[in-house]
């Protein structure tokens, strides 16, 4: 099986200081992988690299499109990313605002990334809104209202649907469940985890709970001052952590 | 022998889903396992706790661990189902090297061939105790109904009052937990299968029927590792009793 994502030795400086580096590893079909650190550990950093948000200053992001194979993406020319991030990938912000657009409407929030690939029917646009909004859990009847209208965990739910409705093959997540509250919290990753089936979708995931990671995640990296200290299946890492770091994550979570 | 599940037919050849393995072929064998923990942070303490374990099951048989409490069963357990790490030697489960493994193969694994009946039951909050027992069915791909119909028929079997079911198992008693978990462990027909005290905390009527389950399994080719505080219990289902501190490092020289 081809991997649908070969990272290779990435690495991102600030100056002098190191964003993250020496980077690498593959993604298969339908895995979700998750990166945990704590604040500043290069974990969005590296996000942001892997999505084409930021340039890495070394390494290779291969992602296997579908008409070309397999595709350097750090070297593709920006219309190329661009539509790659339109159509086979997905951003998920960990701010709604930062990937909704909140002065229109909820249903042209998911209409605009169709007609973004090219859906120019009015009707068959609303109902595909209608539809995701539905999948969602959001009510029909709030198509036609602002996103500012909505609470923090329906903007998060309705920027999952604008990101979904193209049937991307990889989702980037940023922190999607951090600043909700614990009840929307477990709806979200309910909903989340249910769509990941369903679609088949492979998906990485950068947040700092590690109850998120072993609900959503099949493997688990674990980054400490910009580079990988562990990596492996997310129970065996949770569970037997071998890395003096990751023991001292994993020891300091609070039971409940 | 049963309810609500067709019941199978153990000397009918139709019956047999392992044909592709020969007849002895082991589905679970360890070679010379050893596991120690270091911990970092507590002066970089090495806590060795097993050594040269080696154990071979066959399709059909139950193998129970015995040994005092601490003695590492419970670990050797998780070794084999890849969720601790091996520090030495060789695990393997139909034909898979876990000490090797991706985690990709191992999740594989784990989905089509290994299942786990573990002490605690870990969901995602929310979801229906119906879709928590489905979800093996459903994450190899069968027929949603199939997969809602078979866990009726495990959950019915194992007493859970048919109005519990569209609610999520995280409110349950301690009892229901372990039946749900294990009704969810049952739901496929794993090959290979770990039971971590299965009949613990359970009712005689319904400790019956996790003993018929696991005599069913057998039945069908499925090799066993399991432990039992229930003494009654592993007499009926064990084939082979294995004292796991004859692994304990201090012995082994």
């Amino acid at each position: 099986m081809t991997p649908l994502l070969q990272v290779e030795g990435i690495e991102k400086r600030y100056g002098a200081r190191i964003g993250c580096a020496a980077v690498s590893f593959d993604l298969y079909p339908g895995e979700v992988m998750g990166i945990v650190g704590e604040s500043g550990s290069g974990k969005s950093t590296l996000l942001n690299c892997l999505a084409g948000h930021l340039a890495p200053d070394a390494g290779k992001v291969v992602f296997d499109t579908r008409a070309e194979g397999p595709v350097d993406t750090v070297t593709m020319s920006e219309p190329e990313r661009r539509m790659l991030s339109r159509t086979d990938w997905a951003f998920v912000h960990q701010h709604a605002r930062d990937g909704l657009r909140m002065s229109v409407s909820a249903g042209a929030n998911i209409g605009e990334r169709l007609m973004a690939v090219g859906d120019r029917h009015y009707g068959s646009i609303r109902s595909r809104a209608i539809d995701w909004l539905d999948r969602v859990e959001i009510d029909e009847s709030r198509v036609d209202d602002r996103p500012t209208s909505f609470s923090g965990g329906m903007q998060q739910r309705l920027q999952i649907a604008r990101n979904l409705v193209t049937g991307p093959r990889l989702v980037f997540m940023d922190e999607p469940t951090g600043g909700l509250d614990v009840s929307v919290q477990a709806r979200l990753l309910d909903l989340l985890r249910g769509l990941v089936r369903e679609m088949g979708l492979s998906a990485i995931i950068v947040t700092h709970d590690l109850a998120v990671v072993r609900l959503l995640a099949d493997r688990l990296m674990v980054m400490k001052d910009g580079r990988v200290v562990e990596a492996g299946l997310t129970d065996q890492v949770l569970d037997d952590p071998q890395h003096a770091y990751t023991q001292l994550l994993v020891s300091s979570v609070l039971q409940v | 022998m049963t309810r609500n599940m067709p019941i199978r037919n153990c000397w009918s050849p139709a019956f047999c889903r392992f044909e592709y393995l020969e007849k002895d072929e082991e589905m679970i064998e360890l070679v010379d396992v050893s596991k120690s923990f270091t911990l970092h942070n507590q002066g970089s303490a090495v806590i060795p706790v097993m050594t040269g374990a080696s154990l071979r099951v066959s399709r059909g048989e139950c193998v129970a661990l015995t040994g005092a409490s601490g003695a590492g069963k419970s670990t050797l357990m998780r070794v084999i189902y890849g969720n601790y790490l091996a520090s030495a030697g060789t695990v393997t489960v139909g034909g898979l090297n876990v000490t090797l493994a991706e985690p990709r193969q191992i999740l594989a694994l784990r989905r089509e061939t290994l299942g786990y009946v573990s002490q605690f039951l870990r969901v995602v909050p929310r979801v229906p105790t119906l879709e928590v027992v489905a979800e093996p069915l459903l994450a190899l791909g069968h027929d949603r109904q199939m997969a809602l119909d078979r866990a009726a028929g495990l959950l019915a079997r194992l007493n859970i009052p048919q109005r519990l079911w569209a609610l999520s198992p995280t409110t349950f008693s301690g009892g229901e937990q372990q039946r749900v978990n294990i009704a969810r462990g049952f739901a496929h027909d794993y090959p290979a299968l770990l039971l971590d005290e299965p009949t613990a905390s359970l009712d005689a009527r319904n400790r019956e029927t996790v003993l018929e389950l696991i005599e069913e399994a057998k039945c069908r080719g499925a090799a066993i590792v399991g432990i039992f505080h229930d003494s009654e219990a592993r007499q009926r289902v064990s084939d082979r009793d294995i004292d796991v501190s004859q692994f304990a490092p201090g012995l082994a020289q």
